[in-house]
């Protein structure tokens, strides 16, 4: 590790420390539909939607029907977003002239389910299938809904602790705006702003032809980028505008923009924590969440980093330097860019997978074993590490539930969190979220690592479903792995050497999202109707305190203890065995396939 | 259920125009004004002729120029298919890629010498990395030297103008644009370039 490196996570963890409070009180003031200083020029931009939609200001809805309405949004969305997809080739802004067969069913299904859950993942390269028109009116459209939606369920499951006694939870359609018009959008803007400045394209032309200094022709891709980058990073949604993410140099062109883009996928959920503290009034349950949060980030940061500088012994013993020269950047650049040499590019992947975004700016495929478990790891115990906008705080907030109630059955006692009593609803709920999104990842991967189709049949022509693998071995169990935590994760990043755009992965993986975000929202929605209905106690000397640093570390502890028990054996059969085997130099055959051990 | 799918139909319709249309196109507005030489791919033109992207990278193949790094974009640096190789870290591929690279450099590079830098022999995450080491400059440095018939010192202030260093000293990685320095290698000793 370099002492630059170090520097850059140290201060970067600095400024979302020093956002956490001032972004707080802003989300605060918003969803309390407090006067903020947006107000005067955004104010009349909030009527204006609840007049076109019928939407009544003041009315509150309860659990179930507050559900509803988010069931009802996702489903419309849904059919918005795969209507435009299949229709790209007579819609406008199509300068590629991109046609409906690149955009086959099952494919536009997969799509739609992936940007209304704000997954994002992508089995279609973006400049390679997608008109302008999709990518903007379609894809940009659910990057600012989908985590909207997010944010309005966390309010939602706040309110159910900071209320009593009451049937209500809020409006979902007003938190929907809100969320839209005075926090997503501004970013948007400012950030979109800025990445052009630095280099990022924004305009609405075809691909530009040159020829190059060696005098051979190459494309130089257009299109609307920064619009659609500022709000993929903002809402933590995740889906690059072309194939290669925040990668690739007209999405992430400079060390700066990258800086600002982490920086981005962390505000808003950090603020959230404070949001939370203050809307139970107690802060200091909001620095709680998020001193834990830091503490696994931070971990987890720490893990990557180191594993990526050691490099790959077989590459070094070929002659490629590992260290960290004045030069050099040294370490596992396979999949990485130079200008974000090793450090930056380990500080991406974790912080993009402890939160629910998915965007890239490295190939996650070609990290180093140890390096690609510490994203793989983030995904499957649910992206809590400030985690996507709203999905981190009420996935937190579950597993806070679950830690009281560990603590309970420890020393005997009704388990209590922010003086509601946690009873048998509650914990049942939890559970059932929790799961669902395990069963979900499990038994997917389980089936993809074993079925077979016919050859060149419909649901999978390469045959069997390893078939579509790059990788031999553990790796490419971890392909497999890694896809169905990410979907059902609502991640979107990929160990991205797996051709996911056929059928059977297109179905499943549309599934495995729907059930992570639905499955795991409803349960939450229906705890916070019924923590909403309770009495708030007065915490007394048997109260378990839940601001404090034994809190803390319990909870961190109920996040990897849950994480490893569900998944340590599909781990060790994935980065952990291929660990070992890189350490001791071995090497598996690339395609053509036959098996994993081949 | 019912009564909550009108809502649902006229806020998705009311936030497709807001944020699917007027917001891109009123950036895309702003940009093209204020912004113009970023918001279309910051091109770099050379005798009046566009050659590419300051952002993008491009294969070089001629010893007389630096070479950018390996690509896994269509048959290398192809804007329309931006990947990296994907290749796990135990694939037999990207060993063996990686042992004929680095055969290819030693027979390529004779004067150097001792372990070659880690990013010019592995392929990007875009496919499109408009930027090598300044060790991977500095690595290729005699080669390009000897074949443009001139002093190796000479070309120093010329990858010295194509780097940048970490953004604010923390940011990020000093880099060499590799396109940037060839257009000034063709523009300070042109007649080995077009041998």
């Amino acid at each position: 590790m370099t002492a630059s490196g170090i520097i850059e996570i140290l201060i970067y963890f600095g400024v979302i420390v020093a956002i956490t409070k001032p972004m707080g009180l802003f989300l605060v003031a918003v969803y309390d539909g407090r006067r903020t200083f947006l107000h005067p020029a955004l104010r009349w931009l909030e009527t204006v939607t609840y007049k076109s939609s019928g939407i009544r200001e003041d009315e509150e809805q309860h659990w179930t029907r507050y559900s509803i309405s988010l069931i009802a949004f996702s489903a419309i969305s849904f059919l918005f977003v795969y209507v435009i997809q299949r229709l790209q080739a007579y819609l406008p802004l199509n300068p590629q002239n991109f046609g409906t067969p690149v955009m086959a069913p099952d494919l536009a299904f997969n799509t739609a389910v992936s940007f209304v859950t704000n997954t994002n993942w992508q089995s279609y390269s973006g400049e390679s299938t997608l008109s302008y028109f999709v990518q903007m009116a379609a894809l940009t459209v659910q990057n600012f809904c989908s985590g909207a939606a997010g944010m309005a369920v966390a309010v939602a499951l706040v309110r159910g602790f900071s209320r009593q006694q009451t049937k209500t939870i809020g409006n979902f359609w007003v938190d929907l705006t809100r969320g839209t018009v005075y926090v997503l959008l501004p970013l948007s803007i400012i950030g979109a702003l800025f990445l052009c400045s630095q280099g990022v394209i924004q305009n609405l032309k075809p691909n530009d032809v040159v020829t190059t200094l060696e005098g051979v022709k190459q494309v130089i891709p257009m299109g609307p980028v920064a619009s659609q980058e500022a709000i993929k990073m903002v809402g933590t949604n995740g889906g690059g505008f072309f194939g290669a993410n925040s990668a690739h140099p007209f999405e992430n062109p400079t060390p700066f923009t990258n800086f600002i883009q982490l920086v981005m996928i962390f505000s808003i959920p950090a603020g959230l924590t404070y949001l939370f503290g203050r809307m139970v009034k107690d802060t200091r349950q909001g620095w709680a969440l998020f001193a834990t949060m830091s503490l696994l980030f931070l971990i987890g940061v720490f893990v990557c980093y180191p594993a990526e500088q050691h490099g790959n012994p077989i590459l070094t013993n070929l002659g490629l330097e590992s260290a960290a020269t004045a030069g050099q950047a040294g370490g596992n650049m396979e999949g990485k860019e130079v200008r974000f040499g090793i450090a930056t590019s380990a500080l991406f992947t974790t912080v993009t997978t402890d939160a629910s975004c998915g965007a890239v700016n490295n190939a996650h495929d070609s990290l180093t074993p140890l390096a690609g478990l510490v994203p793989l790891f983030n995904i499957e115990t649910g992206e809590v590490i400030f985690g996507g906008v709203g999905a981190g705080l009420y996935g937190m907030l579950l597993f806070a539930i679950v830690a009281v109630f560990i603590a309970g059955l420890m020393v005997g006692r009704t388990p209590e969190y922010i003086g509601k009593k946690i009873e048998q609803k509650e914990v049942k709920m939890a559970m059932l979220a929790l799961i669902a999104t395990a069963a979900s990842i499990l038994i997917f991967a389980g089936l993809s690592s074993v079925i077979g189709f016919s050859k060149n049949g419909y649901w999978n022509p390469a045959g069997a479903a390893i078939a579509n693998l790059t990788n031999n071995g553990p790796h490419g169990f971890s392909e497999i792995l890694y896809a169905f935590a990410s979907g059902a994760g609502n991640n979107g990043s990929a160990f991205a050497g797996i051709n996911t755009n056929t059928p059977w992965y297109n179905l499943t993986l549309g599934l495995d999202m729907l059930i992570g975000r639905f499955l795991f929202i409803i349960p939450l929605l229906a705890a916070a109707g019924s923590l909403a209905a309770k009495k708030r106690i007065a915490s007394t000397a048997g109260t378990f305190p839940t601001h404090g640093p034994l809190f803390v570390g319990l909870l961190a502890g109920v996040v990897v203890i849950v994480g490893a028990l569900t998944y340590f054996p599909a781990l060790a059969l994935g980065p952990i065995v291929e660990h070992f085997l890189l350490e001791s130099g071995k090497l598996f055959a690339s395609l053509p396939f036959g098996g994993f051990w081949s | 259920m019912w009564n909550q799918i009108g809502p649902a139909v006229r806020i998705t319709l009311f936030f497709t125009v807001l944020t699917g249309i007027i917001y891109p196109l009123a950036i895309t507005g702003v940009t093209q004004v204020i912004f113009p030489h970023q918001a279309n791919g910051s091109l770099i033109t050379s005798g009046g002729k566009v050659v590419g992207s300051r952002l993008i990278g491009q294969t070089f193949t001629k010893p007389e120029y630096f070479h950018s790094r390996p690509s896994a974009a269509g048959n290398g640096y192809d804007g329309t298919a931006s990947t990296g190789s994907n290749l796990g870290p135990t694939n037999q591929k990207l060993a063996d890629r990686v042992k004929a690279d680095v055969a290819q450099f030693r027979k390529d590079n004779p004067h150097f010498t001792g372990p070659v830098p880690a990013d010019l022999l592995t392929a990007s995450g875009s496919g499109l990395d408009p930027d090598i080491s300044p060790a991977s400059a500095a690595a290729q440095i005699d080669r390009v030297a000897s074949a443009r018939r001139v002093d190796a010192a000479k070309l120093e202030p010329l990858i010295a103008e194509a780097s940048k260093s970490r953004t604010l000293g923390f940011m990020g990685e000093p880099r060499v644009n590799v396109l940037q320095l060839n257009l000034a290698l063709d523009r300070a000793f042109p007649r080995a370039a077009t041998r």
